[in-house]
């Protein structure tokens, strides 16, 4: 004899064991978003705003800044969180409007893809710089490299 | 009489009541308001920062090649036309960052959905003294006044 289940009983849960994924996704785009406001905004006027704006970033401007800890950490979190959050929020349009499931996983594995390489290039490129690389004319040089 | 069969009942314009469809979507609660064009608004300045954000990598990468590769392409940057790109980029950062903050609101904050449309106004108001603040700043740096 079979037995009805009674009315307004949860849902069965199956297949839903391990890492809910989406809702740590969901929370991360709500905890890197709050970050990156102070991140961006703290950039932008650096770069943008203070004394010349635009017009004062040259190789001396940034390696000025990348010879300093507190940049290095400034810039390696706004890479991570934020190529982390466009992507993620890429993803979200991606499942929203690709149908075709040839053309999304075409779509998906290009944003992961692309978000490592830049991931691993942009890392690379902070942690590795030379401020003051040999053989270059001492006028791109930020101020306290030695004069050869 | 014989049976009126479907195919002339369907004929005869008086048998059935038309019923026309309304000329657009008629309105919902959500549709066509603040609530639709803050989310059709977020995604599209999303979009742009986020393919801003794969060739500001690149170029800043280029530090790591040469001074005079990264100076090259920087320059780029300090034209007229590439000053106006920077004052939409900010202007899209800058709706895209206070309407995320709205967001936060309307998922934790007790009474954030019943003032989701206020607080898109007020991001409106804060976008708009956010542009206030920057853009004269910017021109002068792109355009050479003040100087």
């Amino acid at each position: 004899m079979s037995v009805i289940e009674a009315p307004r009983s949860a849902a069965p849960r199956k297949g839903r064991r391990g890492i809910n994924w989406e809702k740590w996704g969901w929370i991360y785009m709500r905890a890197s978003g709050v970050v990156l406001v102070v991140l961006i905004f703290g950039h932008l006027f650096v770069n943008l705003v203070a004394g010349e704006g635009v017009n004062a970033i040259d190789f001396a401007f940034v390696a000025g800044k990348l010879a300093d800890p507190f940049w290095i950490v400034w810039d390696t979190l706004l890479l991570w969180l934020a190529l982390i959050h466009g992507a993620n929020g890429m993803r979200t349009l991606v499942n929203d409007y690709a149908n075709n499931r040839l053309v999304r996983r075409i779509l998906l594995g290009a944003l992961a893809a692309s978000t490592a390489i830049l991931l691993i290039l942009g890392t690379l490129v902070i942690y590795t710089f030379d401020p003051c690389p040999a053989g270059s004319p001492a006028d791109l040089l930020p101020s306290f490299c030695p004069v050869p | 009489m014989p049976d009126k069969s479907a195919g002339s009942l369907a004929a005869d314009p008086l048998a059935l009541p038309k019923i026309r469809p309304p000329k657009r979507p008629a309105g919902t609660l959500y549709r066509g308001r603040e609530g639709m064009w803050s989310w059709v608004l977020h995604r599209i300045t999303g979009v742009a920062i986020y393919f801003f954000l794969l060739v500001h990598i690149l170029d800043t990468a280029l530090v790591r090649v040469s001074p005079e590769a990264y100076n090259a392409v920087i320059n780029t940057y300090k034209t007229p036309i590439m000053g106006l790109g920077e004052t939409a980029l900010v202007a899209a950062i800058g709706l895209h960052a206070l309407n995320g903050l709205r967001i936060i609101l309307i998922d934790f904050w007790s009474v954030g959905t019943k003032h989701q449309r206020l607080m898109f106004y007020i991001v409106i108001a804060l976008w708009v003294v956010l542009l206030i603040a920057f853009v004269p700043r910017q021109f002068m740096h792109i355009f050479g006044g003040g100087e």
